[in-house]
Parts: C-alpha cells; structure tokens; sequence
C-alpha cells in the first residue's frame, strides 16, 4: 500500500473525498449567504434552519407520502424557498429600513423558533432516510473507493453553484439582481419591482439552502439541530472568502472542506476547529478577505 | 417687543431639566437599592444571584452594543472564561482565596478579550458579528477537548470557599451581599465609563464611525478599550456565577449563550443603563416559569418568539420604551 506521509492514500483520499463533499455543502450555505446578502445587507442567521428544513421536509415527505428523492430534490427547495419568501414578506419587511443589525436579530429569533419547535417534534436522535437504491454501491478506483452517492453530491453541488453563477453573471434577472446591490433606489426608479426582486433574492437563497439540506439528508444525521452547527462553520468560511464574489464563495467553500479533511488525517482534533484557525489567520494577514473587496 | 430669550436662560433651563431629571434618577436607583438590599428576604438568595450574575453579564454586553454599536455575537466565551478559571483555580488550590480565584477569572477573560478584539476590529457590521461568533466557537471547542473543563460533564463542586479569609461565603446570604457589592460597583463604573468623555467617543463611534475617524479619534483604539472592558466584566460574572452555583459548564459557553445575552440587552432596552438589568431580570423569570410549567420544553422556541416581537414591535425595549413614553408625556 503507497503512503503518503506516512498515511495510507486511501486513508488520505477517503479522507479528501469527505472533505469535498463537506466543502460542497459549504459552498452551496456561503453561495446562499452571499445571494441573500448582495440585494439584502443582511446576513441570515436562519440559513441553518432553512438547510436543516429541507433535510427534514425530505424525511417526512418520504415517510408520510412516499414522495420519492428525485421529486424531492426539487419539490423540497420551493416549499422551503416558499417558506423563506413568507418570512420575508411578514417579517423582514417590516424593519427593511432599521439597521441591519435588527434584521439579523430577527432571523436569529426565527432560527431558534423552527430549530425549538421542530425539536418538541422529532426530537434530536436523528432521523433515517433510506438512500435511492440507484445510490447503492460505488466505484473502486484504485487507490480508494468511491460511493456512487459521495460522487452524486459533488456533482449535483457544482451543477447547482455553477448555475447559479450563471444566473447572477449571464441572465437578465441576474442583471437586476446585480444592479439592485448597486442601488436599488434607482432601479426603482426604471420601474422595476424591488420588492419582489428581494423577496424572490431571499427565496432563492433559501432554496439554496434547502437543496444542500436535500442532499444532506442520506448521508447525514437528520435532526432539528443539524443546522445550527454548520451554519456557524459556514460563518467563518464566510469570513475567510469574503461575499465580493459569486465564484470566491464556491472555491473559499470546497478548500476549507479539503483543509478540514486534511486536518482530520493529520491532526484529528483539531478538524472542528481549524477552519476557524484559518479564519484567524486570514484577519490577521488579509482582513478583508481571500476574495473580498470590502473591509 | 418681544424680549428676546437670553442664552443664560436656557442655559439655566437645560441646568433645571438636568437636576430634576438627575434627582429623577438618584430616585429611582435609591429605591432599586434598597429592593435589592432587602429582596433576600422575600426570594431566594440563589434565585436573586443567577439574576444578579446575568444582570452584570448583559451590563457589560450592553457597553459594547448598546453604546459602542459593535455587536458580539461571542460574548459567552467571556463568561465560560471566567468561570472555568475561577472554577479550577478554587478546586485545585484550596489555599486562595475567593477574590482571588475570581480575580484571575477576571483577568483570564480579559486577554481573551484582547485577543477577540484585536482580531474582530478587523472587519465591520454583520461581519465583525460572524467573526466575534467563529472565534467563540473556536473557544468552545477548546474547552470541550481540554481535561480541566471536565468535557461534556463540566466542572462541579467548586467550593465558594471564604473572602478575604474572614466571611464563609458558604452561607447563602454571605455570597449574595458580596455578589450584589461586586454588582452595584460594576454598574456604577459602566455609568462612570459612559458618562466620561471615553464614553461620549463611544456614542459617537456608534452614531457615525467615519465622522468620529474624521474628528481625529483612533477608533480602532476606542473599539478595543471598549471590547476589552466588556470581556473583562462579563469575565466577572462568569466567575461569580462559577462560585455562586459551584458549576462551570459547557451550557455557558455554547452560542446559545450569547444569544441568550442579546436578547436580555435588547428586551430591557440596549443603550440604556438600567435596560440589561431589567432585561436580563425578565429573560431569567421567563425561564424559570416555564421551567416549571408544562411549556418546559418550548422554552427555545418562546426566547425565539419573545426576540422576533421584540425586534419588531418595541426596539427599544422595555427600559427604552418607558423612556419615550415619560419624555412624550411628562416633559
């Protein structure tokens, strides 16, 4: 067997291929973070509820109503998108001119309402959800094996950043969306329905979210609290690459999910920690940011 | 003709609004002493020094917020800081004394402090929230994997010991007087501190941080005085609170935690003096009521409900809206 540093290299790459699938959540949590952030100034402290919603809405659709994971993989996102737009509307709306601070508040106390109420629920043990039988099984590539599910989420998790990428940078929504984080007074102004393009802006980085919850759902623990967590690493990756950039969120994303795997194979207990050691570091040399602009 | 107003009779009026509005204030803190003086007779004493202990904690959050405008969302580091420190340090060396165990609690939170400070100063608004949150994570995780924390099971029997060696701090009246000392002179120095020209650089950076950078004053500076000083004190309340229930746990350090401080300073109304007191005074009957009622379990959900009505209906909170109210009908 060849190793690496003294490692084994499947070891290393089993241990690779966790952290990028870990990166791609990451990725898909910051994509939505720096969508919702670009029109809306406000970092949403629900996004943790809303990926863990959607992990959970796949468990129950399936459980209930048999709704299989393929209509999950996109019914799930606009339930949640949906719920995340009412929220918008009922809610955020109504202190859209207050500091931004109190609109983060504000998505906190919701955070901690779906997060409390669901765990009365379903407690926090976990649900099962079985995987699609198609996902059964992998590939043996050599040096390591490789889960055909694992290598559906890398998949599917850069087909989603990528469009969206798309969306932002190619299309005409995208066009208003990037010229209401200019001045959305002025597109007002041309007569363009702002308020909808924030609500939509909101719900699409909602639905981002919950399609990362869906993908989450078979290989992790599903429960109440899932979101909580990841939303604080996903914080700090936040930190480390800045929300200038549409691409600097995917990239910043899936290198401190490849850093994290690293560190488990190296340094298992530090992994929890190091992202966030980098995110030390990164203020200490670069305060503003790998791919930031502003401070 | 009119007699045109002399300035030295509005100046004069300003002084007359000033006393009144002064013996207004002395009023009312007379009063909350001598309650809190006598309330151990009626309460009990431990009950009185959980909302004591959080009181100071969301007294020394709300400097940072309320009147610097820098929104930490890691504040529960500073507390388990405190704790754990005094915690071990009265274990382990049972030759200290308590002041002493609470002091290098103190001390321990404020170089955390420091190094919070220097670190998130670095970048502003929501950001300066998510890094003050990350870096607290990063504090959590270290005491769940440091032996001398006791892990997921924390630290228990931290013995109160004695103060000064003279008074047994055993006795639960004993340790509410001194927690309430320690209280009444952490508040009077906040009030000093806001008061001072310190304190009015402060409300400024608040307002208008490049104005403030424009007028000359080394903001980054004042932001970290600020930051340090209200690591320090709420480092004090995680100690007393260490010492008071003998428990230091990882609940103190988790950002459920900080959470939980923002809320106390936003319900009692941030910005105000006396608003964290009360704040922190109504979040922890909340919790208790409920704790004992068949909703014991929705606790969460309901501190979510109570944050979302807050943020949308009265900003100012309870303190801050009485405040409009007496200034809207009694002036």
């Amino acid at each position: 067997m060849s190793m690496i540093f003294g490692v084994p290299l499947a070891v290393l790459s089993g241990q690779l291929l966790i952290g990028v699938i870990n990166g791609a959540f990451y990725a898909l949590l910051s994509l939505g973070l720096a969508v919702i952030f670009g029109l809306l100034k406000i970092i949403n402290f629900a996004h943790g509820a809303m990926y863990m919603l959607g992990a959970l809405v796949t468990v129950v659709l399936f459980d209930a109503l048999g709704i299989n994971y393929w209509v999950a993989l996109f019914l799930v996102p606009i339930i949640v998108g949906a719920f995340g737009m009412l929220i918008e509307y009922f809610l955020l709306r109504r202190i859209a001119g207050q500091d931004h601070i109190y609109s983060l508040l504000l998505t906190f106390g919701v955070a901690l309402i779906i997060q409390g109420v669901l765990t009365n629920i379903y407690g926090v043990s976990g649900l099962r959800y079985t995987m699609p039988d198609i996902f059964k099984g992998g590939v043996n590539l050599g040096f390591m094996f490789l889960p055909y599910y694992r290598a559906w989420v890398i998949v599917a998790a850069l087909l989603v950043c990528f469009g969206t990428w798309f969306i932002i940078e190619k299309t005409k929504l995208g066009s208003y969306l990037r010229a209401g984080t200019e001045d959305s007074q002025l597109m007002q102004g041309f007569g363009i329905n702002v308020p909808l393009l924030i609500s939509l802006t909101y719900g699409f980085g909602v639905m981002l979210a919950a399609f990362a919850g869906v993908l989450a759902a078979p290989i992790y623990s599903v429960t109440p609290v899932m979101g909580s967590s990841i939303l604080i690493v996903v914080f700090a990756v936040v930190v480390i690459g800045g929300m200038g950039s549409i691409g600097g969120a995917i990239i910043t994303g899936i290198l401190m999910g490849v850093v994290e795997g690293l560190t488990k194979t190296f340094y298992p207990p530090a992994s929890s920690a190091v992202i966030f050691l980098v995110m030390v570091v990164v203020l200490m040399f670069r305060p503003t940011g790998l791919f930031g602009k502003e401070a | 003709m009119n007699q045109p107003i002399k300035s030295t009779d509005i100046h004069q009026s300003i002084l007359d609004d000033q006393k009144s509005q002064d013996r207004r204030k002395m009023m009312i803190n007379g009063v909350l002493l001598l309650v809190l003086l006598a309330a151990p007779l009626a309460i009990y004493p431990v009950f009185l020094m959980k909302i004591l202990c959080f009181s100071l904690f969301a007294v020394a959050f709300n400097l940072l917020f309320g009147f610097t405008g820098l929104l930490s969302f890691g504040h529960a580091a500073f507390l388990a800081a405190g704790g754990y420190t005094t915690g071990y340090l009265l274990s382990n060396y049972s030759g200290l004394g308590t002041e002493m165990g609470i002091i290098a609690g103190t001390l321990v939170a404020t170089g955390l402090g420091l190094a919070f400070a220097l670190l998130s100063i670095r970048r502003q608004g929501i950001y300066f929230a998510m890094v003050t949150l990350a870096l607290a994570q990063l504090v959590f995780f270290f005491f769940v994997q440091s032996e001398f924390t006791g892990g997921e099971d924390g630290m228990h029997g931290i013995p109160r010991g004695e103060l000064f060696g003279l008074v047994s701090l055993e006795d639960n009246l004993n340790m509410y007087y001194f927690v309430l000392a320690v209280f009444i002179a952490c508040y009077l120095l906040v009030q000093r501190v806001v008061g001072s020209p310190f304190g009015q650089v402060l409300k400024a950076i608040k307002q208008n941080e490049p104005r403030a950078v424009s007028l000359g004053y080394n903001v980054d500076r004042y932001k970290i005085l600020a930051f340090v000083l209200s690591a320090a004190l709420a480092g004090l309340a995680g100690s007393m609170k260490s010492v008071v229930f003998q428990l230091a746990s990882l609940n103190d350090a988790h950002w459920h935690m900080s959470g939980e401080v923002i809320l106390m300073t936003l319900v009692g109304g941030m910005g105000t003096l006396l608003g964290p007191v009360v704040g922190a005074t109504f979040v922890v009957n909340v919790e208790y009521q409920l704790s004992q009622g068949p909703l014991r379990d929705w606790v969460d959900p309901i501190l979510g409900a109570i944050f979302v009505l807050t943020v949308l209906a009265f900003r100012s909170g309870i303190v801050g809206e009485i405040q409009k109210f007496m200034r809207r009908n009694l002036s």
